[in-house]
């Protein structure tokens, strides 16, 4: 594999945020680069120069571009303790202030957190209130996400995901096999809104009883980890829910003291102050 | 005068290990200085779903406890990190660690060869590379990287691996620098405690 210079990712950021008006100058340097590297590698770039001299040149490539650079691996019930902690502590709680609840998936990638989260909430009768709003920066992940048609070869992880969970049904029970494929049944997420939203450079569009980030702010660096903090805070109600990864922390961000640790374990925060 | 080809004051040692690796680390864990003063870094193969359990069972014996760290935690001295369960662990300049969810790299995530590359790349000559038993060839690629920025490479003896596939590997596309047994690492780092104090 070749190798290439801090200064050709910062030629790469500067041609993107100017054509484009995306900002990639603050993800983290070394998953960054390897993006890079294998869309070199991939689409059989010789240099950095003619991967640049595409994206100026071809703006449907860009789209292509843009869903190669993102890290899109995701899983149904990903941390099965989580999606219980959840289930069992976190919505019984907004519930008991009110009817209805309000939730964001940024960055829900090809939809599994969507689909997990809809199935928890219909095993919990209170799908038809809740208000679901998931959003990505890449059209085509989103346009899988929208589909809900997955490998059947993931379903294995999903499905053992999922007894984990401890789920009162069967995963079997929201999908069926077509032409080699999972196809999610759609009614789950009817009323779910797939909308593209960018989280660095988009502005801040609602107020939500819970927000899941997860493994989202792993690919940016420190300084944007707080800017996207911020949004994220500004998003919630006061005593509203953030959810990040399991191995991602608030506690070095400038803004951690406006959230209390719910669950450490799980990483859930609740935030306290405006 | 060591034995070893110490030349420089080094900032870190990372160790990657896979298949028969545990108890070789588990043994390296138990016989480290008290006070071993730089930070190792482990990427080890483990079951992808299973959070908990790894970085208690080797923190039982070893002398300093093992920690999973966070996404973009500083890297402190003397301390002990074990890349985490389903996630890579690249070291990033500014002497932290990036947590990624990356399509797996020779079949495994982690990948010894992430941690091995980002590590050469920001401690260059300054770090040292421990590659152990393993199935795979994860990690020949990564202590390549080490050699080829300057840093120190050894690997464990493959007539004393259970799977040698992973040492092998590694020497057969980088030259390295010791090819030792458990107990010569043990020694080895031992003498780069006391090098590192001079
Ligand atoms: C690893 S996936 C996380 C999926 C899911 N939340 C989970 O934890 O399994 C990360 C997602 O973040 C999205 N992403 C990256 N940068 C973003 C940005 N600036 N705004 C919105 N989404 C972004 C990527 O497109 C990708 O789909």
């Amino acid at each position: 594999m070749q190798d290439i210079e801090i200064s050709d990712l910062r030629r790469i950021t500067e041609l993107i945020k100017e054509t484009y008006n995306y900002d990639f100058t603050n993800y983290a340097m070394s998953s960054f680069k390897r993006r890079i590297l294998r869309i070199l590698e991939l689409y059989k770039f010789g240099s950095v120069d003619l991967l640049i001299k595409r994206l100026k040149e071809d703006r449907a490539f860009f789209e292509e571009f843009l869903a190669e650079l993102t890290v899109n691996v995701t899983e149904m019930f990903r941390d099965p303790s989580f999606w219980r902690e959840l289930r069992d502590q976190i919505i019984p709680n907004i519930l008991l202030n009110h009817n209805t609840i309000s939730i964001w998936h940024a960055g829900c990638s090809s939809g599994e957190e969507v689909f997990s989260m809809a199935i928890l909430l219909k095993e919990m009768g209170i799908l038809d209130r809740s208000k679901i709003i998931a959003t990505d920066i890449d059209k085509v992940i989103l346009q899988r996400a929208r589909s809900g048609v997955y490998a059947l070869k993931n379903m294995e992880l999903n499905e053992k995901n999922y007894i984990r969970y401890q789920g009162t049904s069967s995963l079997s029970n929201y999908f069926k096999e077509e032409n080699g494929k999972a196809v999610m049944d759609k009614s789950l997420v009817e009323h779910v809104s797939f909308r593209e939203h960018d989280l660095v450079q988009g502005m801040v569009f609602n107020k939500f009883d819970l927000i899941l980030c997860r493994n989202v702010m792993i690919y940016f660096n420190q300084t944007l980890q707080n800017t996207v903090l911020k949004k994220l805070h500004e998003s919630l109600f006061k005593y509203g829910y953030l959810i990040i990864g399991s191995k991602e922390s608030l506690i070095w961000c400038e803004i951690s003291n406006k959230f209390i640790v719910v669950n450490n374990e799980e990483k859930i925060y609740k935030k306290i102050k405006d | 005068m060591s034995r070893y080809k110490f030349n420089t004051q080094y900032k870190a040692v990372v160790i990657g290990g896979s298949a028969g690796s545990f108890q070789g680390i588990t043994r390296i864990l138990q016989a480290l200085p008290s006070d071993f003063d730089l930070p190792i870094i482990m990427a080890l193969h483990r079951l992808k779903h299973v959070r908990n359990g790894f970085e208690e069972a080797l923190s039982i014996k070893s002398v300093k406890p093992v920690t999973e760290p966070f996404d973009k935690e500083q890297i402190k001295r003397g301390k002990v990190y074990l890349a985490p369960a389903n996630y890579h662990m690249s070291v990033e300049l500014g002497n932290t660690f990036a947590l990624s969810t990356e399509e797996m790299v020779n079949n495994s995530r982690p990948s010894i060869d992430i941690t091995l590359e980002t590590a050469a790349y920001v401690y260059s000559t300054k770090l040292v590379g421990i590659l152990l038993s393993g199935a795979n060839k994860d990690g020949a690629w990564g202590m390549k990287k080490i050699k080829d920025r300057g840093g120190l490479t050894i690997v464990q003896e493959p007539s004393e691996c259970m799977i040698d596939t992973m040492p092998t590997s590694a020497l057969k596309i980088t030259p390295i620098d010791h090819i030792l047994k458990i107990d010569q690492i043990i020694e080895f780092l031992n003498e780069l405690h006391k090098h590192t104090k001079q």
